[in-house]
């Protein structure tokens, strides 16, 4: 079973594309990242998971079924809104009351005891809480009604980076209690470091490239040598980056091949490197022509 | 999803209801010595032609208590109670969500938006219509002797029931204003997306609703009754003159029919219907000495037609009826519209 399918989809709001021809299969069980520059399209995929917005153009699955498409699919879909809204005059107590209230398989302990441990007064109303403490309330809302699949748009986005390593921390520790699934979205690569095993690459409203973390690590090679012309390379070696000096190459290069070349000094990419790499040949790249890549398990 | 509903809706519902039980309060206290007073007027015993007794009546309730303002406050509390119910119940009802960003949240629980929606304009709605209703039968009842009174005579600051701005306080109308008000305050809301602006175009519309609709739409609902009578000596009240030209302004002729008519208009025309009624005649002129009674009979020999349009009482029920009708259809259609707005516009 997947958890997102989606194919050809496209949203337009009056006439800009803020996502095109998007091709995606994230499978279930993964912690699956959704990295790109703000802008790039990651709130726009993850409210149509949602059913928070309708497609434009192609189609979208989330666990086999339509987003939003009933109680039923709402029920198997936790999601935690960029800026983690909660009703300001309500305290942390009636928002526990509003989960057991309106989601059936709502796991009251769970709750009660994820905000005792977390310190919160449940008397306190929720206009007061810190960013942080709002998120972990958004947080424990959306994983109490035990959903399998858990969204998160840009969850860390506003908290300092301790807060950001706690919040990270006790996400993981809840998937891993649960065996839920989850898609979660930065603009920053270290935050999903840490805590993904699958990864999507948006640029300029598009898929740059979605796969297996250990996958695209290995199939990805930082290339160092003697200055050459690209075209000369292997077909199976494909340059996602290219830098050149008077007498050096340093090329990022995709292929499923070890590379045997003793031309060349061989390195091993970080996640921040490669995607970096892909970000920056989306901007490069001329309009209409930009390469979609995926690499699959 | 009652419970959520509820939790929204409590201070709102709190302050309203405040509001209302201290006015109800008033009027429960004062109504008894009202019911006194009537049954203790000549008005009580009378049974055919009892305008002195109605005038007596009502001049007794002016002089006692400051009752006439307990009257107009009622009128202006009920007047004023859809706008409010739009403008504080239903304009932030979905338009603070959708602001606030919260709507991410309450659209993601295990609920559908269709239904979320309709609890909430079920609950709201339904706590709406029981205030307007609560507020029109408790101010019926206090106001019902002067409203048998000023059925029978009209004065000091009393209409019968019928009269338009009397007939919109009275009965089950304002019930359907308050449903109309309500879901339109929603569906603005979910239109603008934000609470203050959607507040006033709110009350700009039903303000403009609250003016059109006596004017221009109820007096159409039934065809009024039309009475076409000859202007005589006997029906003539007065008359009024253009000092400039010495024309006819008009000519007033006291109207026709039983108590509790609602008269839409009243005019005099000459016998082939022109409203120009001509110069005035020389026994009007100059200081009656003899009494008015040869400037009336000068009146009369120029064979004006009086034409008189109206709404007989027996109708009162019927327009009643009518108006909680048409709101409470407005109401469900604007409701239609506000789903459809939930589920295709807001995605």
């Amino acid at each position: 079973m997947t958890a997102l399918h989606t194919s050809g989809l496209g949203k337009r709001y009056r006439r800009r594309w803020a996502l095109s021809d998007c091709t995606l299969q994230i499978p279930e069980g993964r912690v699956a990242g959704l990295v790109g520059p703000n802008g790039a399209g990651k709130t726009t995929l993850l409210q149509l998971a949602v059913g928070l917005l309708a497609p434009t153009t192609g189609a979208i699955t989330v666990l086999g079924g339509e987003p939003a498409g009933g109680p039923d699919q709402l029920a198997k879909v936790g999601f935690v809104a960029q800026d983690t809204p909660v009703y300001a005059g309500l305290s942390v107590a009636d928002h526990l009351r509003l989960g057991a209230h309106l989601n059936p398989g709502w796991d009251d302990s769970y709750a009660q005891h994820r905000i005792d441990r977390l310190r919160f007064d449940p008397a306190q109303r929720a206009g007061k809480l810190s960013g942080g403490q709002r998120a972990q309330l958004a947080l424990t809302l959306a994983i109490a009604k035990r959903p399998r699949l858990l969204i998160l748009d840009e969850p860390v986005a506003s908290l300092d980076p301790l807060a950001r390593r706690e919040f990270l921390q006790d996400l993981m520790e809840a998937v891993a209690d649960q065996e839920i699934s989850v898609i979660l979205s930065s603009h920053l690569v270290a935050d999903l470091e840490r805590v993904c095993d699958y990864l999507v690459v948006l640029a300029a409203s598009r898929v740059q490239i979605a796969g297996d973390v250990d996958a695209l690590l290995a199939s990805h090679h930082r290339l160092i040598g003697a200055r050459r012309d690209e075209a000369s390379l292997p077909g199976d070696q494909q340059v996602i980056h290219a830098r050149h000096t008077d007498r050096q190459s340093t090329l990022i290069v995709h292929s499923r091949h070890p590379i045997l070349d003793p031309a060349w000094t061989v390195e091993q990419l970080s996640l921040e490197d490669l995607v970096l790499a892909y970000m920056s040949q989306a901007a490069d790249a001329a309009p209409g022509r930009r390469p979609v890549l995926e690499v699959q398990r | 999803m009652i419970w959520l509903t509820w939790r929204q809706f409590r201070t709102q519902a709190v302050v309203v209801a405040a509001g209302l039980s201290a006015f109800a309060i008033l009027l429960l206290v004062t109504g008894p010595h009202l019911v006194t007073l009537y049954r203790d007027s000549a008005l009580a015993s009378c049974h055919s032609s009892c305008g002195t007794q109605a005038d007596d009546f009502l001049t007794t309730v002016n002089s006692v208590a400051p009752y006439h303002l307990v009257y107009l406050l009622g009128a202006l509390l009920i007047i004023l109670l859809p706008a409010v119910i739009g403008l504080f119940w239903g304009a932030p009802l979905i338009a603070r969500e959708l602001e606030s960003g919260t709507f991410r949240l309450a659209w993601n629980q295990s609920v559908t938006r269709e239904r979320w929606l309709a609890v909430k304009l079920g609950v709201v709605g339904l706590a709406s219509m029981a205030a307007a209703g609560l507020l029109s039968l408790i101010l019926g009842w206090w106001a019902s002797p002067i409203d048998q009174a000023a059925t029978i005579q009209p004065v000091g600051g009393f209409e019968n029931r019928f009269f338009p701005v009397v007939f919109g306080t009275r009965g089950i109308a304002p019930i359907g204003y308050a449903a109309f008000a309500f879901v339109l305050g929603v569906l603005v809301g979910l239109m603008i997306r934000r609470t203050i602006p959607a507040m006033g175009v709110t009350l700009a519309v039903i303000a403009a609703v609250q003016i059109v609709f006596p004017l221009w739409i109820r007096p159409h609902l039934i065809t009024p009754v039309r009475n076409v009578s000859t202007v005589t000596v006997g029906n003539i009240q007065g008359l009024g003159v253009n000092p400039g030209n010495q024309q006819i302004q008009n000519v007033m002729v006291a109207a026709p029919g039983v108590p509790g008519t609602w008269i839409i208009s009243n005019q005099v025309t000459t016998a082939s219907g022109s409203t120009s009624l001509g110069t005035v005649p020389q026994a009007c002129q100059g200081p009656l000495a003899s009494g008015p009674q040869a400037c009336f009979s000068a009146l009369a020999q120029k064979n004006l037609k009086s034409v008189v349009t109206y709404e007989p009482p027996d109708r009162y029920w019927t327009f009643q009826w009518l108006e909680l009708g048409i709101f409470l259809t407005v109401a469900v259609l604007l409701a239609w519209g506000c789903f459809w707005w939930v589920r295709r516009r807001l995605s």
